[in-house]
């Protein structure tokens, strides 16, 4: 009961790597409409390869949405035109048959290509490392229930914490601004009580080392927030904004 | 010839953890930083290895074929993770717990492992909370729980559907404060292929630089290996695309034992497969069994649209054959079920999926209480099939999910290869055969966390393993092994794609080493899956080289290791005559289709040794059960 399949022109950029110069290179595939988008390249791919030709490289794992691992700018959009999902939620019935789609890379400076749709985002790490966390040694921890927390501020929390670090806000930027990302991290550990003492610290060194790796600034276009599959809210780089100027009042500022 | 010591301490269970960590050695403060331990895998398992050996002053390396120590497949765990906090004063403790857990595994794992699982059940919590996990509360601020898998307390600690990755985010913080200290050095996008023994004890690995191609030594004092499990050897199934077994595989073939290879889990309640193309299978969450009903027509091959079928003519199958269980049946009896109805042609259209119907359920309770419970679900299921769960049954269909079998360790979590540790699903761990939900969570942190810092220590005061360079012959030596084996597979130059072959090897795996088993069957899938090793070393083809990024190459070489491991599978399977937990022989069952265990002769862990491909010498640990009495799972 296989539904009919859909013809497409696929226009997808191939690149050696990040030395040299990419190009789009046209394929013409048929793919059931209930397939994913991913399952479509998987294919290709595997035709690609009984050709002793090589596959496109991308990168995908949990194919769930979750692991933040995929990533293509489809059409012009980072994780394809649906909001609200990545890359490999996208499934081939929201496209029509005959279309033409383009595949590429996330693009940002910070974020260069390995080969073909594969980035760098080990910028985002980075960040983290910066003070992105609460310090906290093993076994050193009390009893959990020994820190209520609001519900609210737990699920405030938790729609911070969902950020799956994907970087497609960084892609849709035309600053190539990771302040989406970064301020994710703040609010998340911001809203806790747990997260309070390194609060202002945390901002400081976060954003210090997010300029450093080349990161653009942010002018409020919130193309971000539109094009980020977990919906994390650009207030939250409004509070980072706000803890940061906060945190020069603090007689905690660290040398930035 | 190793032996196998499985080093219980002695005394009561409820003591043996606190004297073995007092009876331990410990390794001076000063001299810590003097030994070099490296973790694979930066799951849950390996972040929190890795994080707290730091935090101790070790100085380690962590290495991840991901981008990111982020992207690890705990990340995609939705349901929960168990406690016995008893914050619900339900009568938790860790002796429930423990009972729980020994139970669920039906009788095949190591008492005093899991009564220590228990033990430190609650600290991973604690850790958890502390490090900003965004646990589910209550409105008085303190956390919510919920009950999970068939337990009968509430003790499962859960972050809306994603459990999984809030805990993972949490480790990997914990890591990255270490990297922010330099005590953990990360190393991204390296896969390990072999690991380097020098007399005897684990010194070391050699890794690919999967974006340069390099082949790369990195020594050690000691290694932790926390790779995750090997459902993908069915191809199929509810892991992530890139978990693999390569690491616990090369292993074995260096000497550490593999526990109990057949013991795999099938989860009941999974998208079914929509064609060829498919790539993997999507676990929808059990809890949405507590209102949908499954059921498939009673008559075969009908095609009718769900919604035409008469209630008459209907099969509730799993209410009419479990009554006092219905819909909540275990998982392994549920996916047993599903299989055989559809095997009688009453599938969905005659095919491979079975009807989880939510229609009751909103006429009961209204749509919006539906909506309040399972809403994110039913999005995800409408994004991915097209269809609206509200106003057409749900199809699912049972899907490889997680792997009870894994490397032997003994109670230090120590392979039979000194100095090579192995934690998390990686390990033929403490679920025996057969997991209960939200409890892989706990047992990887419970590794991670709070048993490998101290049995690590234990191993180093102890041996006091010299250090290695890596210009030592033995690294040379396996260095080249791991060159030749990656020159071997692209200079085949066959017919036949990678994808290819791994779906045939999956259709062998699903049909003879899956859900039923059978003495006939798995003869064959052993001799299937030879003549296909075969084939496949003849006839695969790998474009492009190992000199730079080349994925295809990455999935032959696990795939060359599947071949190894699923015959392995299918021998434990075989040899193992009697039906338990996640491991069903058709000849063993009792009338009514139930499993039937027999301990008088299969009490044991089986732990093979590998001596050639193909030739394996089994090993058994027998299993005492002192505390828990061994009894018949009835779910009637
Ligand atoms: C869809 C789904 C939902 C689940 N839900 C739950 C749940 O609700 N509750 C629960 O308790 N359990 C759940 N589980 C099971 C649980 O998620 C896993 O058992 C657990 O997360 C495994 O953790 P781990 O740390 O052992 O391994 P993983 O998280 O798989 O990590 C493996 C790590 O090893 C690395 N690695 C592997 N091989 C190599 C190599 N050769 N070289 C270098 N690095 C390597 C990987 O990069 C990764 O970092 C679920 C599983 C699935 C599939
Ligand atoms: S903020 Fe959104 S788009 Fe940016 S990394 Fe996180 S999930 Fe991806
Ligand atoms: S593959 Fe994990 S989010 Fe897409």
């Amino acid at each position: 009961m296989e539904a009919k399949k859909l013809n497409l022109k696929l226009k997808i950029w191939r690149q050696k790597n990040s030395n040299s110069v990419g190009s789009f290179v046209d394929y013409d595939v048929q793919v059931s409409p209930d397939a994913s988008f991913l399952e479509m390249l998987d294919e290709l791919n595997n035709r690609l390869e009984a050709k002793n030709e090589e596959p496109i490289v991308f990168e995908s794992d949990c194919r769930e949405g979750i692991c933040g691992t995929c990533g293509l700018v489809i059409n012009g959009h980072p994780h394809g035109p649906l909001p609200k999902i990545a890359t490999c939620q996208l499934h081939m019935r929201n496209f029509r048959d005959g279309e033409t789609i383009w595949v590429e890379p996330f693009r940002a400076k910070a974020f260069p290509v390995i080969k073909d749709l594969m980035v760098d985002r080990s910028g985002f790490d980075k960040i983290l490392q910066a003070g992105g966390y609460i310090s906290v040694n093993t076994g050193g921890a009390p009893d959990a229930n020994s820190i209520p927390v609001p519900k609210d501020a737990a699920s405030e929390a938790f729609d911070a914490a969902a950020c799956i670090g994907c970087g497609a806000c960084v892609a849709a930027c035309k600053n190539a601004s990771a302040m989406l990302f970064v301020s994710a991290k703040i609010s998340h550990l911001g809203f806790l009580p747990q997260g309070q003492p390194e609060r202002y610290i945390r901002v400081q060194r976060m954003i210090k080392v997010m300029d450093e790796l080349g990161f653009g600034s942010c002018t409020n276009t919130y193309a971000c927030e539109a094009e980020c599959p977990k919906g994390i809210s650009v207030t939250n780089i409004a509070r980072m904004n706000r803890d940061y100027v906060r945190a020069k009042f603090t007689s905690k500022v660290i040398e930035v | 010839m190793t032996k196998l010591e499985s080093k219980v301490p002695s005394g009561h269970i409820s003591e043996k953890w606190t004297n073995h960590k007092f009876n331990m050695k410990l390794v001076n403060p000063s001299n810590k930083r003097k030994y070099t331990i490296i973790v694979v895998g930066t799951g849950l398992a390996g972040a929190s290895a890795a994080a707290s050996l730091g935090e101790l002053g070790y100085n380690v390396l962590a290495f991840t074929f991901h981008d990111s120590a982020r992207r690890a497949h705990s990340i995609a765990a939705q349901g929960g993770i168990n406690a016995s906090k008893n914050y619900q004063n339900d009568g938790d403790s860790t002796f429930r717990l423990f009972y729980d857990t020994v139970k669920g595994g039906d009788f095949r794992a190591r008492e005093a492992n899991v009564y220590r699982l228990a033990e430190v059940s609650g600290n991973i919590i604690d850790q958890c909370v502390a490090q900003g996990v965004p646990f589910a509360r209550e409105y008085g601020g303190l956390l919510d729980n919920r009950s999970f898998g068939g337990a009968q307390v509430s003790r499962t600690f859960y972050a809306r559907g994603q459990t999984g990755q809030q805990l993972l985010l949490g480790a990997v913080s914990a890591l990255n404060r270490q990297i922010d200290k330099g005590t953990v050095k990360l190393f991204t996008r390296r896969e390990m292929l072999d690991v380097v023994i020098v007399d005897s004890q684990a010194k070391g690995i050699i890794v690919r630089n999967l974006v340069t191609g390099e082949i790369e030594k990195y020594s050690a004092h000691a290694v932790v290996l926390a790779t995750g499990g090997y459902s993908n050897v069915f191809f199929l199934s509810t892991n992530a695309m890139n978990c693999n077994a390569t690491a616990i595989w090369r292993a074995h073939k260096k000497g550490a034992f593999f526990g109990n290879p057949c013991f795999t889990q099938i989860h009941p309640t999974c998208l079914p497969l929509h064609g060829e193309s498919q790539s993997k299978l999507t676990l929808m969450s059990e809890s949405l069994r507590n209102d949908g009903r499954v059921w498939v027509s009673k008559k075969k091959n009908d095609t009718r649209h769900p919604n035409d079928i008469p209630e008459d003519e209907r099969d509730y199958y799993l209410e009419r054959k479990y009554p006092s269980f219905g819909n909540l049946a275990p998982r392994d009896i549920s996916s047993r079920a599903a299989k055989e109805v559809c095997d009688e042609g009453r599938g969905v259209n005659g095919g491979d999926a079975v009807y989880l119907d939510f229609s009751d359920a909103i006429k009961r309770l209204g749509k919006k209480v539906i909506e309040e419970r399972y809403g994110n679900l039913f999005e995800i299921y409408e994004t991915i099939t097209g269809e609206n769960p509200y106003e057409v049954p749900m199809k699912i269909y049972p899907a490889p999910h997680y792997t009870m079998g894994g490397l032997w360790v003994d109670y230090n979590l120590m392979s039979t290869v000194p100095g090579l540790f192995v934690i998390g699903e990686a390990n033929f761990s403490d679920h025996g055969a057969n997991r209960l939900g939200a409890s892989a969570l706990m047992q990887g942190l419970a590794d991670g966390y709070f048993v490998i810092p101290y049995t690590m220590g234990d191993y180093l005061a102890t041996y006091k393993p010299a250090a290695v360079k890596t210009d030592h012959p033995e690294f040379e030596k396996t260095a080249k092994e791991v060159k030749d084996l990656t020159n071997k597979l692209l200079s085949i130059k066959g017919k036949r794609t990678v994808d290819d072959l791994h779906k045939q090897l999956g259709r062998i795996m699903w049909n003879k080493v899956g859900m039923a088993r059978s003495e006939q069957g798995l003869k064959e899938a052993i001799q299937e899956i030879r003549q296909l090793r075969e084939e496949f070393w003849k006839n695969v083809n790998i474009p492009g080289s190992g000199e730079d990024v080349n994925q295809t190459l990455e999935r032959a070489g696990r795939l060359a290791d599947y071949f190894e491991l699923g015959e392995l599978m299918a021998i434990d399977a075989l040899h193992r005559n009697e039906s338990c937990g996640g491991h069903f022989r058709v000849e063993y069952q009792y009338e009514d289709g139930e499993a039937k265990r027999d301990d008088e002769n299969f009490s044991y862990v089986a732990a093979w040794e590998f001596k050639d491909v193909g030739n394996w010498e089994l090993h058994k640990e027998p299993l005492v059960f002192e505390y828990v009495k061994p009894s018949v799972r009835s779910y009637k």
